[in-house]
This record gives structure tokens, C-alpha cells and sequence, in this order.
């Protein structure tokens, strides 16, 4: 049976791919960002998942504004990266896993979850920032991506509460699938960040702080934060958070946080980083280090 | 009309709604035109004869012709589609944003580098005398 084992919260900002893209990661400027990811890429590459569910937005890439789905499920085989204005990022396409996305948009559209179902899309720098942050920058991407794409762009994005509990139905929908693969699921955008009108710039580290501790020890706590007070409190674009939600649901109630980092800034954002361990994965991992 | 929601009372900010959405929706998508290289040509080689291929209003194209970008997200645009005009022109997302604040590019990059814009002074128009 397919298992989620772990999930990863991360940033996007698209300057972090440009600054692999152009060769800036040893510039004083970045050299903590990449510092701070360090250790993430060392978990990943010991944990080695089949299967990552990326829960992510589109920033006007794949989806103009003709039809704007609030949840979109990517079934293709395979992902071009797209141009996003200043040329396509110089990253592998990511390969799909038609079956296993197709699979989980039929239980969750069972479970009352109204998925829209993408046969063809290109990905931006909301997916492949956090690609490159966890796995660097190899030839090929070493596992299968399957896109969740979730609507921030236009007011209202989701609720939290319906980004919880929709991972609550996607780790349903997860072990339903008789294959024996392990998959990590991740959540991204975020931290505080506002990149528009007189406020932009804001950062707001206590709330990004409370948001991480929330998210290991409260998530149900989390959960209740309406959109307002991320709008206000952490930045017209801190709405992103509620992805993270996503992931923590798909988690269970008990998680063992494995690693933690942010840092301030990467552009205008409030950059963070989690790695939460289910706890069944982590008892075997412990195992396995202790044996 | 609906009452105005609470978010109209945060400073500096316009969240981008189904109203604003209506209105910008030409806008927005001649902003999204500009994903594709070509296009980026077309629209630098004459920007009046460019935004004439788009339903937009006068004040719109005028808008976009003079990047005046705090005045593009009252007619509509977000910051998304936005930021592909900044790229066109081979600019950042964190350019865009510091033209918006009206602070210097210097500045900007400082303050960012010193934690950035701290929320003290910046939750409420009320709080700031402003509404």
C-alpha cells in the first residue's frame, strides 16, 4: 500500500531559483538561505519517496484568468516548466504518475473533495523553487511529481480548515492505493510576505514562528485561523500558508518535527522550512539508524 | 452592494477579489499574453498598438504604458500578472514591489535585509488615522 511518510513545508520564492539559475547561491546575500537547506536535501536524499505530492499555486502560468480551479489535480504524463515572462527556468520537466493522480482524484471527489482534473499544464516556480531547494539540481528529478495546484491568487483562497482537512482525505485516498510506494507530500508558499502597493515588504517572524510551531504541535489550532488575520497579520500573499495545511493534514494527528529553519529575507519573503515525520516513519527510521 | 469587507481596513494593500477581478479581467489577461516571447516583442515594439488588441479601458492602457503599478492594482490587476510587465521590462517581483512602496530600490533592498517591513503601524487603516 502507498504511504505518506513524511511532509516538507517550504518557501517558493522565485528569486531562490534564480539565484541557482544564474549562479548567485555563493554570494553573500544567499549563502544562508542555501546554508539552512542543507540539511533538508541530506534528509531527502536518505529518504528517497517514489512519489512527492506537491501542493502548490499557480502564479498566472498554467491557468490565466478564464477559469480559475480553487483545487486542480495534474494527470499528465509529464510537465513542461513554463515562461513565466522571463524565460523558462533551466530545470528538467517533471514526470507525472497518471494512474496514481488519477486514482486520488476519484476517492477525493468521492470523499466530497470537487477536484478539477488538468490533463495538460505547465509548472512555474511555485513548483519547481521547492524541487531545487530539496533536491537540488540533478539531470533528472529523482522521483515522480503529481501537481496540486490550489487557488491564492484571486480572493478567497480555500479556508484553512478546508486545506486540513482535504490532507486528511488525500492520506485516505493515499493508503487506498495497493502499490507499495512511499510518498512525501509537501507544502509551499509563504512564509509572511506582501509584494504589493505601500505595504509591501512586510514580515511578520512571530506570526511565521507560531505558524511553524502550530503546525508540529496544533495544526488543529492552525486550522481556525481565518483569512483575514493571514492577510493582515503576515502579508496580502501570506494566504500561501494555508498549502501548508494541506500537507499537515495528510500527515495524522502525531508527527515528530525532524528539522526547522528560516530565515529572512529571500526577496520580500519570510522564508521557512519544516520536515515533519509521520510517526509510524519515524519509529522506523530510529530503528533502522539504531540497528 | 454587500457591506465593505474587513479586509478594505488593511493599509498599503489591495487583495484581490472578485470585484477587482471583474474589472481587471482584460487587463489581466493582456498581462498574461506576455508569458510568450513573441509577445513581449510585439508589446515592446509599439505598447499602444499592443493594448489596443485588448477589450481594456483607456485609463488601463494608460496605467500600464506609464507602470504606474499602484494605480494598475485599484484598475484591477494583481500582483501575479502584474510582475510579468515588470519582467517584460527585465525587472524583478522584489523591483516591482519597492516602485510600489514609493521607496528607493537601495532602500528597499536594506530594508528587506534588516527583517523587513515590521507590522507595528501596518494593521489597520483605522488605527492609522487613514480611514
Amino acid at each position: 500500500m502507498a504511504k505518506i511518510i513524511a511532509g516538507v513545508g517550504t518557501s517558493h520564492t522565485p528569486a531562490i531559483g534564480a539565484a541557482v539559475d544564474n549562479g548567485k547561491t555563493g554570494e553573500p546575500y544567499w549563502i544562508p538561505l542555501f546554508k539552512g537547506y542543507e540539511p533538508s536535501r541530506k534528509w531527502m536524499e536518505e529518504v528517497k519517496p517514489d512519489v512527492v505530492i506537491m501542493v502548490y499555486n499557480d502564479h498566472v502560468n498554467a491557468f490565466d484568468f478564464k477559469v480559475i480551479p480553487t483545487f486542480a489535480i495534474g494527470c499528465a504524463e509529464e510537465f513542461p516548466i513554463a515562461d513565466e515572462g522571463w524565460g523558462a527556468r533551466p530545470v528538467p520537466a517533471v514526470k507525472g504518475y497518471p494512474e496514481f493522480a488519477a486514482h486520488l482524484v476519484q476517492e477525493l471527489v468521492l470523499d466530497e473533495f470537487d477536484i478539477t482534473i488538468v490533463n495538460e499544464m505547465q509548472v512555474d516556480h511555485g513548483l519547481t523553487v521547492p524541487m531545487t531547494l530539496m533536491f537540488d539540481s540533478p539531470k533528472e528529478w529523482p522521483c515522480r511529481v503529481i501537481p496540486l495546484a490550489v487557488n491564492v491568487v484571486q480572493y478567497p483562497a480555500p479556508t484553512g480548515n478546508r486545506c486540513y482537512n482535504l490532507g486528511k482525505a488525500i492520506k485516505k485516498a493515499v493508503e487506498a492505493w495497493d502499490e507499495d510506494l512511499k510518498v512525501v507530500i509537501f507544502g509551499t508558499g509563504g512564509m509572511s510576505h506582501q509584494i504589493q502597493n505601500r505595504r509591501a515588504g512586510l514580515i511578520n517572524k512571530e506570526f511565521d514562528a507560531r505558524f511553524l510551531d502550530g503546525l508540529t504541535r496544533d495544526p488543529e489550532g492552525l486550522a481556525k485561523i481565518p483569512p483575514i488575520e493571514y492577510l493582515r497579520e503576515a502579508g496580502n500573499e501570506a494566504i500561501e500558508l494555508v498549502m501548508w495545511l494541506i500537507m499537515r493534514g495528510a500527515l495524522g494527528k502525531d508527527v515528530e518535527e525532524v528539522y526547522r529553519f528560516y530565515h529572512v529575507p529571500a526577496s520580500s519573503t519570510g522564508v521557512g522550512n519544516i520536515i515533519l515525520e509521520t510517526k509510524e516513519f519515524h519509529e522506523q527510521r530510529k530503528g533502522k539508524v539504531a540497528a | 452592494m454587500t457591506k465593505t469587507p474587513e479586509y478594505e481596513d488593511i493599509p498599503g494593500t489591495t487583495v484581490f477579489d472578485a470585484q477587482r477581478a471583474r474589472k481587471g479581467y482584460h487587463l489581466n489577461q493582456f498581462l498574461y499574453s506576455l508569458m510568450k516571447a513573441e509577445n513581449r516583442k510585439e508589446f515592446r515594439a509599439g505598447e499602444h498598438k499592443y493594448l489596443m488588441k485588448f477589450p481594456m479601458s483607456e485609463e488601463q492602457r494608460q496605467a500600464v504604458m506609464k507602470r504606474e503599478w499602484n494605480r494598475l492594482l485599484e484598475l484591477g490587476g494583481v500582483s501575479y500578472a502584474l510582475a510579468k510587465l515588470a519582467f517584460t521590462d527585465e525587472h524583478s517581483y522584489q523591483y516591482m514591489a519597492a516602485e510600489m512602496t514609493g521607496m528607493t530600490q537601495q532602500g528597499y533592498l536594506d530594508m528587506m535585509v534588516a527583517g523587513g517591513r515590521p507590522i507595528e503601524g501596518w494593521r489597520s487603516k483605522k488605527a492609522r488615522g487613514e480611514a
